[in-house]
C-alpha cells in the first residue's frame, strides 16, 4: 500500500504519472512529495511507487 | 518626527528581545507576487522588523486592486514592486527593499532569489504557483517555501490555515477554493491568509518549525 495525502492506496507500480492521471489531478497545478523529497516533473512517467512509499499531493488553486 | 533607525532598532530590541530580533533583521525573504496576498505578508513582516526584503511583480497598480492589495488610489498606473517599496518604507524608512518589476520564472528564479532565506509564493495563477514551489524544492533545496492555495470568497475564516508539508515547504489556506468560483477573492480572507505566510516566517526565524 501506499499513504497518499494520510489514506492508504492501492497504487504500488504506478509511476507518479500514471497515479495523477487516473486520480484526475491537473499535473500542470501540483507538486508531488514523495517521503519528504520533491518529485521533479520530468521523473513523473519513471517514478514508481513502491510498496510502503508515503506521498503529498499538493494542488494548487488560483487566487492570490 | 521620524525616529532615527537606532531609536528604530531599540524598539524593536525592547518587544522582541535583542536575540530574536537580530535574527529578524539579518534574514532575508523574498515576496514572489506583490497582490492581494504578497502585499500584505510585506507589511506585515517590515512592521515586524524584518528588514531585506526581495519583492517581485511585473505588474501596474489597476483600480481593481484597491479592494485588497496594500495600495493607494493615487498610486494606479506605477508598478506595484515600486510602490509597495515606498508603502513600506513610510513603515520603516530604514528597511532595504530590493525590487524586480518582471515576471519570475525558471529562467530567472535561481539569480533573483539565490540571496533569499525563506520564499514567499504569493501569486494569482495556479500554474505559476506550482511551478515557483517545484522549482524551489528541487533546485534551490537549502531555501524554505511558504507558499498559499485557497482563500477566495467567504467561507470561514478559520478554514484557512497552516500545513508543513515537508521540512521545508508551507502551506497556507483553505486548499480548495478557487478564485474562479464565487466572487472571488474578498480583502478579510486574503489578508489571513497572507497573515499566516508572514506568521510562518517569523516562526521559522524563531526556529519554531512545527504548526
Amino acid at each position: 500500500m501506499v499513504r497518499i495525502n494520510g489514506e492508504k492506496v492501492d497504487a504500488v507500480g504506478k509511476s507518479v504519472a500514471e497515479y495523477l492521471n487516473s486520480a484526475g489531478y491537473d499535473l500542470m497545478r501540483v507538486a508531488v512529495e514523495l517521503n519528504g523529497d520533491i518529485v521533479p516533473k520530468a521523473q513523473y512517467a519513471d517514478t514508481i511507487f513502491k510498496d510502503g512509499d508515503s506521498v503529498e499531493v499538493v494542488s494548487f488553486v488560483g487566487g492570490g | 518626527m521620524i525616529p532615527t533607525k537606532e531609536e528604530w532598532i531599540q524598539a524593536l530590541n525592547d518587544r522582541h528581545g535583542i536575540e530574536f530580533q537580530e535574527k529578524i533583521s539579518s534574514t532575508t525573504v523574498a515576496v514572489c507576487g506583490l497582490g492581494g496576498l504578497g502585499s500584505n505578508i510585506a507589511i506585515a513582516l517590515a512592521r515586524a522588523g524584518i528588514e531585506k526584503l526581495i519583492l517581485i511583480d511585473f505588474d501596474k497598480v489597476d483600480i481593481t486592486n484597491l479592494h485588497r492589495q496594500q495600495y493607494k488610489a493615487n498610486q494606479i498606473g506605477i508598478s506595484k514592486a515600486e510602490a509597495l517599496k515606498y508603502n513600506l518604507k513610510e513603515i520603516n524608512p530604514y528597511l532595504e527593499a530590493q525590487i524586480h518589476t518582471v515576471r519570475l520564472d525558471e529562467n530567472n528564479a535561481k539569480d533573483i532569489l539565490s540571496n533569499a532565506d525563506i520564499i514567499c509564493e504569493a501569486f494569482d495563477n495556479a500554474e505559476a504557483k506550482a511551478n515557483i514551489v517545484n522549482f524551489v524544492l528541487s533546485e534551490m533545496p537549502e531555501k524554505y517555501i511558504v507558499a498559499a492555495s485557497g482563500m477566495s470568497g467567504l467561507d470561514s475564516a478559520n478554514l484557512v490555515k497552516t500545513r508543513k508539508v515537508s521540512k521545508r515547504f508551507y502551506l497556507c489556506g483553505d486548499e480548495v477554493s478557487d478564485v474562479k468560483d464565487g466572487i472571488g477573492l474578498v480583502s478579510s480572507r486574503v489578508m489571513l491568509c497572507a497573515a499566516h505566510q508572514a506568521h510562518t516566517v517569523l516562526r521559522i526565524i524563531a526556529n519554531e518549525f512545527e504548526v
